[in-house]
């Protein structure tokens, strides 16, 4: 067989003008969800690009963990319709439905690792259950995935109750990264991390979404990140979404809270 | 970038049927030139088709067995996942390691990227644990032998720990947490009584019924209050009682302090300055030894009534006679009644002790809480059974 040559489309990161072309991945409309007599959010539209990193903020319980539980079927929603990779997640058959789970990884903002399983088996059962593979390349990819993330190998046959609220946060991204999903979710990813170690994970974010083209949802409150990493961000606030686009719209945004938010004193500290 | 494989617009279309289609599969295309292999790779090699990724690559190894130059072609590949990365990069490192030359060629720079960043090495595996499996034996039975005696010793110092709290409350009465052992009582006493009355009732009519049985042959059916007075009142209420809150309360016991030392809620109140005993130990306690002995009496009337209801239409005993012969029977050794009684606090504490310490004892995971409160209603009972027999010699001896 002739060698194929072929050509190598350059890296880039994605400007905004690339946005109405490219495909949504994860698309919200009239989204109403509450607890009780109380609503968290009303009429929310909220669209996620496919490759993007899109960092999601808002102040402490305007409902972004909710917003989160609810696209991944957590949380009851009242009304609205969320389409993820262009399905509605109510009208899919269980089975459909399993195999959109199998495409999304999710980090929550507690860990939620399984208590009673070491970090290698706890990234081992997405695999175990999704995955027809040797024992063999079953280990290693989870030592890789435990690599890649930034912990030491000998984290690997620890518990959970065992490691440090950092290295919570890293084994749990190796869980949510187990099946190479296309969409993962991280609900606080950064923090409680050393900014050092924070820094190492956004880069760690970025990479994968350079090489596997992995869309990310990020809810943070890191300033850093939302700087050097994330393509677009989005601004809950009143459980609505009142502002969504790359930094350099919400620095001009006239909000108040979004004002308060990137050009207080830790914002201008993060941007010198 | 991202945008090579976003773009592809077949990319979402063939992940999104069930099941995966075989158009994409993974492929190597092999062609030997002498000793040159030449493969050349297409399809998806992702997670999705993880089980012919690891075949292909199997079968590419094989067939480069004697070829001194092996080259991979990855220019026709559509998706690359950190699995298909490793698995390549593994068959080339181990192409490598059998002294054969092996390269990749054509990759697109995303997946160099991939392929540099996953770097196949070998990771040193633990060596696992060594098995023997009579030593194993041998040292379990050991270790739960050391173990019960430590439980003994553990549980003493425990109930001392709780009674330097209980003075310490006396002393300073503003630390009685009033509200928290009323919360106790209702959940150990109130709404345990349905449960252990019924029991007791049942289990009153079934005495009451074999003994008639039994006794009708000698025409000594009348006995039979004797039989369901003294057995009640010395052993079946406070037995059935102790059995009973020992699987209710003392496993809820263990369940709530394990999860809060779970989620350490008890190291928290420990910082605050709190004693975990005084605060979360305590008033369990309190509860635990008020309820039990009413829960007793009241499990022993409800036998008593089963005995009395059985004797009166299996027996043809009268409520009369049944009533004028308990009395006789028990006026006959007054101490009867108290036997059962006096036994009851003393049941709860072993109780409330055995489900405190084992809900202390739990750690980080999900699964010790499990292990705990099995534990802990197990020993509960065994350690109920135990202080009866040992108060039944203790009563023999003392002629009470
Ligand atoms: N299960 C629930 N029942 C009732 N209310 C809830 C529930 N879950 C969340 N809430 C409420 O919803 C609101 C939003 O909570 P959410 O956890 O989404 O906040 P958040 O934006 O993620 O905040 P943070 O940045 O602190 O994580 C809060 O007021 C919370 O009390
Ligand atoms: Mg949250």
């Amino acid at each position: 067989m002739a060698e194929t040559s072929h050509s190598a489309t350059p890296t880039r990161r994605p400007t905004p003008q690339d946005v109405n072309d490219r495909e949504v991945v994860i698309r919200v409309r009239g989204l109403e969800v509450g607890f009780g007599t109380k609503t968290i959010m009303k009429d929310l539209d909220l669209d996620v690009y496919r490759g993007e990193i899109l960092g999601f903020v808002g102040a402490s319980g305007t409902g972004k963990s909710v917003l989160t539980r609810a696209i991944l079927g957590l949380v009851p929603k009242r009304t609205g319709t969320i389409e993820v990779f262009g399905e509605d997640l109510d009208a899919l058959s269980p089975q459909s439905r399993k195999a959109i789970e199998q495409r999304w990884g999710v980090l929550f903002q507690q860990g939620a690792l399984f208590s009673s399983l070491t970090v290698k088996q706890n990234v081992q059962v997405p695999m175990r259950e999704y995955l027809s593979i040797s024992e063999r390349l079953l280990d290693e990819l989870a030592m890789l995935k435990i690599e890649m993330v930034g912990l030491k190998p000998d984290a690997a046959d620890k518990f959970p109750s065992d490691l440090s609220g950092g290295m919570i946060k890293r084994a749990s991204l190796a869980r949510a990264l187990a099946l190479d999903p296309e969409i993962v979710f991280l609900d606080e990813p950064t923090s409680g991390l050393d900014p050092i170690g924070a820094g190492e994970f956004d880069d760690l974010i970025s990479t994968l979404q350079q090489t596997l083209g992995l869309t990310v949802f990020m809810v943070t409150h890191d300033l850093d990140s939302l700087h050097s990493v994330c393509d677009r961000i989005a601004a809950l606030a009143e459980g609505k979404i009142i502002a969504s686009g790359p930094i350099d719209t919400m620095l001009a945004s006239n909000h108040p809270w979004l004002r308060a938010y990137f050009h207080g004193k830790r914002a201008r500290a993060a941007l010198a | 970038m991202a945008g090579a494989i976003a773009r592809d617009p077949n990319s979402f279309h063939k992940q999104a049927s069930l099941p995966v289609s075989n158009a994409y599969d993974p492929t190597a295309e092999l062609v030997r030139h002498g000793d040159e292999l030449k493969a050349t790779l297409s399809g998806q090699w992702t997670a999705a088709r993880s089980e012919a990724v690891e075949h292909e690559a199997a079968a590419l190894e094989d067939a480069a067995r004697g070829a001194h130059r092996v080259l991979i072609d990855l220019a026709r590949i559509e998706r690359l996942d950190t699995l298909g990365a490793w698995v390549l990069d593994r068959t080339r490192h181990e192409l490598g390691g059998r002294s054969q030359r092996a390269d990749f060629v054509g990759a697109k720079p995303e997946h160099r990227i991939l392929l540099d960043e996953i770097a196949y090495r070998g990771f040193q595996q633990l060596p696992p644990p060594r098995r023997s499996s009579i030593i194993d034996f041998l040292a379990q039975v050991g270790e739960s032998v050391v173990d019960a005696g430590k439980d003994v010793v553990r549980g003493t110092s425990f109930l001392g720990e709780v009674v330097v709290a209980l003075l310490r409350v006396i002393i300073d009465p503003r630390r009685f947490r009033v509200a928290s052992i009323v919360h106790h009582l209702e959940m150990v006493g109130f709404r345990g009584v349905p449960i252990i009355a019924l029991i007791s009732f049942l289990v009153g009519c079934i005495v009451a019924q074999q003994g008639i049985f039994q006794l009708q042959r000698f025409g000594a059916s009348t006995f039979v209050v004797n039989l369901v007075g003294i057995l009640t009142l010395r052993e079946l209420a406070v037995l059935l009682t102790s059995i009973m809150v020992a699987g209710r309360s003392g496993s809820a016991f263990t369940a709530e302090i394990g999860s809060m030392k779970m989620r350490e809620e008890v190291d928290a109140l420990r910082v605050m300055g709190l004693d975990p005993v005084e605060v979360l130990v305590l008033p369990r306690m309190i509860a635990i030894v008020v309820a039990l002995p009413l829960l007793t009496f009241i499990a022993a009337m409800a036998a008593l009534f089963g005995g009395g209801l059985v004797a009166w239409a299996y027996g043809g005993i009268t409520p009369e006679v049944y009533l004028s012969r308990l009395q006789q029977t028990i006026s006959q050794s007054p101490s009867t009644f108290m036997v059962g009684l006096i036994k009851a606090p003393f049941m709860a504490l072993v109780i409330g002790v055995i489900a405190s310490l084992e809900g202390l004892a739990v750690q980080g995971s999900a699964e010790s809480l499990g292990r705990q409160v099995t534990a802990s209603v197990v020993k509960a009972i065994f350690m109920v059974i135990v202080v009866d027999g040992l108060f039944a010699m203790f009563f023999a001896a003392i002629n009470y």
